[in-house]
């Protein structure tokens, strides 16, 4: 991947590309671009910028949090309402109004397990008319605590954005450190790593499968899945220490190397859990009732999430062939030739259906990665530079994930991860319309997207 | 239904084997399925409340209701509305933006009630400590009867933590559940 960074004028503001993040500097806005070549990082110097939420509608909020937390604005924007400072003013949600219509306000403090969030239906009878969201209630301040850490304990705090993508964000911040210092980590190292984000990848599309058959009304999903999920986090544990892998990913490479034996139990995992996968994607392809939940709920079609930038796995389940391992593979998905999933319906039935697929894939890539690893050093020692930049892109279970980082006297001037949530929460808004209200739980599930990565 | 019917019986109860002294945990949890009992008359209902978690805990929350650990087979259950609950169980640094609700969601909460913090976050503000956006910890803002640390602790370690603030309720303590 390369990246190419480039401080610029209000005139060259625009790319002619994907925008992947926007972010602001105590007196500069920065945005990060996918190019041909890799990624096209800008920088703007000033307190204020062109727009950019007229071309890239999820830009948006982006924009809102920018002017929150470094005071930097968009000009010409037209939404300015406050998004991760809450402050004690009202919020000014947008009335929808005629006759019948009434709100049902959720949230923050949701009825499931989940992070908080605040759901606004505006409805007439059970049809959504419309859903506005407010977030930012995990807000933590995220960007700011980088600069309180040391560059080569900051993998810490990457790790806990968002926490069922502890690997990809400690790889994200770990690639930007490393390219930074100039250093390329030892191939075993890339490999393990990659072992990981793939063990990430199963374990989080085993809980969504079945918290989908659950929310669907079939519980003999959510007891299997999460019986395979816990199989699946008990042998992480084994191997790596942790039940997530949490803090595994390090500046230079891993913090645990793994023996023969353990290799070999993990790529025998595989053939346990795909039996049991294939048997239960029968049963939930074969199921009436789950299959008339599944189908049409919280249609994106591929027309509009093109238009709204809907990316990562919903995005592949709405037409949009986009996947960091296949259009810019960094060692060693270069050498794995990972098959995309890709669906034409984007509805619920599709987003389960790229989840099987993924899993199948990933199931496949462990069997390499750990049948074929290569020998060496699983870490080398880095040493921070007094000043410079790198950038990280990781293709996480929910999407691509991005972190941006700025050295200045050898500490943290700037760091800044981006989770794919900013793309697809405003996106999930029209999933939900038209729909009835009680399936709306169905699909937010079936996106299943961050509070935490995105709050920040 | 063959397929669910034989998936079912091929994967059999996964629920970790009961009694003797192999296994700790299931001795304690029906010592303190009795203690439940004594107290509430009744199964123990949990609202867990995310007050800015990074979704760690709440994954491993989540699995508590696995048939491992089989949460509900115990008598504990996950309700919706802190109204029906008699512990709540919260985890996170509390970001400013959830102090109110989590108060609110305290207040709402019938006496007598416990409050357990899960995860070094819900203990001291974990890696997140106390800023301009965090609170530093669940006990400053709301009364906590017990902390579990843990990045994120292990479903074990949470079912630990539940039981034992249900037994730390008995007489010592129930002043102060009743007081509040």
């Amino acid at each position: 991947m390369k990246l190419e960074r480039r401080i610029v004028d209000s005139q060259e503001w625009f790319a002619d590309a994907r925008l992947v993040a926007l972010w602001a500097k105590p007196a500069a806005i920065c945005a990060a671009y996918a190019v041909r070549e890799g990624l096209l990082w800008l920088e703007l110097p000033g307190k204020s910028y062109p727009d950019l939420s007229g071309r890239f509608p999820y830009a948006s909020r982006m924009q809102r949090a920018a002017a929150d937390l470094y005071g930097v604005s968009a000009e010409g924007a037209l939404d300015r309402r406050p998004w991760l400072i809450h402050g004690d003013a009202d919020y000014p949600f947008v009335r929808v109004e005629g006759e019948g219509v009434h709100e049902i306000p959720v949230g923050p403090v949701h009825a499931g397990i989940i992070e908080p969030g605040h759901f606004r239906f505006s409805i007439v009878g059970e049809q959504v008319l419309r859903l506005e969201q407010r977030l930012g209630y995990t807000h933590k301040g995220i960007d700011k605590r980088f600069a309180e850490l040391e560059p080569l304990e900051a993998h810490k705090l990457a790790a806990r954005v968002s926490g069922d993508s502890t690997v990809a964000f400690a790889w994200a911040y770990c690639m930007a450190l490393e390219s930074a210092a100039g250093v390329e980590i030892p191939a075993r190292a890339a490999w393990l790593r990659a072992l990981m984000l793939e063990r990430e990848r199963v374990a989080n599309h085993l809980g969504d499968l079945g918290a989908l058959g659950n929310d669907g009304g079939l519980a003999f999903g959510l007891a299997q899945f999460s019986r395979l999920r816990e199989d699946w986090q008990r042998a992480s544990n084994l191997a790596f220490g942790h039940r997530f892998m949490m803090d595994c990913v390090v500046p230079g490479g891993v913090s645990k190397d793994l023996d023969a034996a353990s290799l070999n139990s993990l790529f025998h995992q595989c053939d346990l859990i795909e039996r049991e996968l294939r048997v239960l994607r029968d049963v939930y392809d074969e199921h009436p009732g789950l299959q008339d939940r599944f189908i049409t709920a919280g249609r994106v079609t591929s027309d509009l999430a093109a238009r709204l930038g809907l990316t990562g796995l919903a995005g592949r389940a709405s037409a949009q062939a986009l996947d960091l391992r296949c259009d810019h593979p960094a060692a060693p998905y270069d050498r794995l030739q990972v098959k995309m999933a890709t669906h034409a319906n984007g509805d619920v039935a599709a987003r389960v259906g790229v989840r099987f697929e993924e899993a199948f894939e990933s199931l496949r890539l462990i069997r390499i990665l750990s049948s074929e690893l290569p020998g060496g050093e699983a870490r080398l020692p880095i040493s921070v530079p007094q000043s410079g930049y790198g950038a990280g892109w990781i293709e996480g279970w929910r999407g691509e994930v991005f972190v941006a980082l700025e050295l200045d006297a050898g500490r943290i001037s700037r760091c800044h991860c981006h989770d794919p949530s900013w793309q697809n929460w405003p996106v999930l808004e029209h999933a939900a319309m038209d729909n009835i209200v009680p399936d709306f739980p169905l699909i937010n599930k079936s996106f299943n997207l961050s509070y935490s990565g995105h709050d920040l | 239904m063959w397929k669910i019917m034989r998936q079912i019986a091929r994967a059999g109860i996964a629920t970790e084997p009961a009694p003797a002294s192999s296994d700790a945990l299931r001795v304690e949890a029906e010592r303190i399925q009795r203690d439940i009992l004594g107290i509430l008359g009744r199964a123990l209902t949990i609202r867990e409340v995310d007050a800015g978690s990074c979704n760690g805990c709440e994954l491993e929350i989540h699995a508590l209701n696995n048939p491992y650990y089989n949460l509900e087979g115990l008598g504990i259950r996950f309700v919706a509305s802190p109204r029906h609950a008699d512990m709540l169980l919260v985890t996170g640094p509390v970001s400013r933006n959830m102090e109110v609700a989590l108060k609110r969601t305290y207040d709402a909460t019938p006496d007598p009630k416990l409050v357990v913090a899960v995860g070094d976050c819900g203990c001291n503000g974990g890696i997140f400590g106390e800023s301009y956006a965090t609170c530093g910890g669940v006990a400053k803002v709301i009364p906590v009867d017990l902390a579990v640390p843990g990045c994120p602790p292990p479903p074990l370690e949470i079912l630990r933590a539940i039981l034992t603030a249900v037994r730390r309720c008995q007489p010592a303590s129930s002043g102060r559940s009743s007081g509040t």
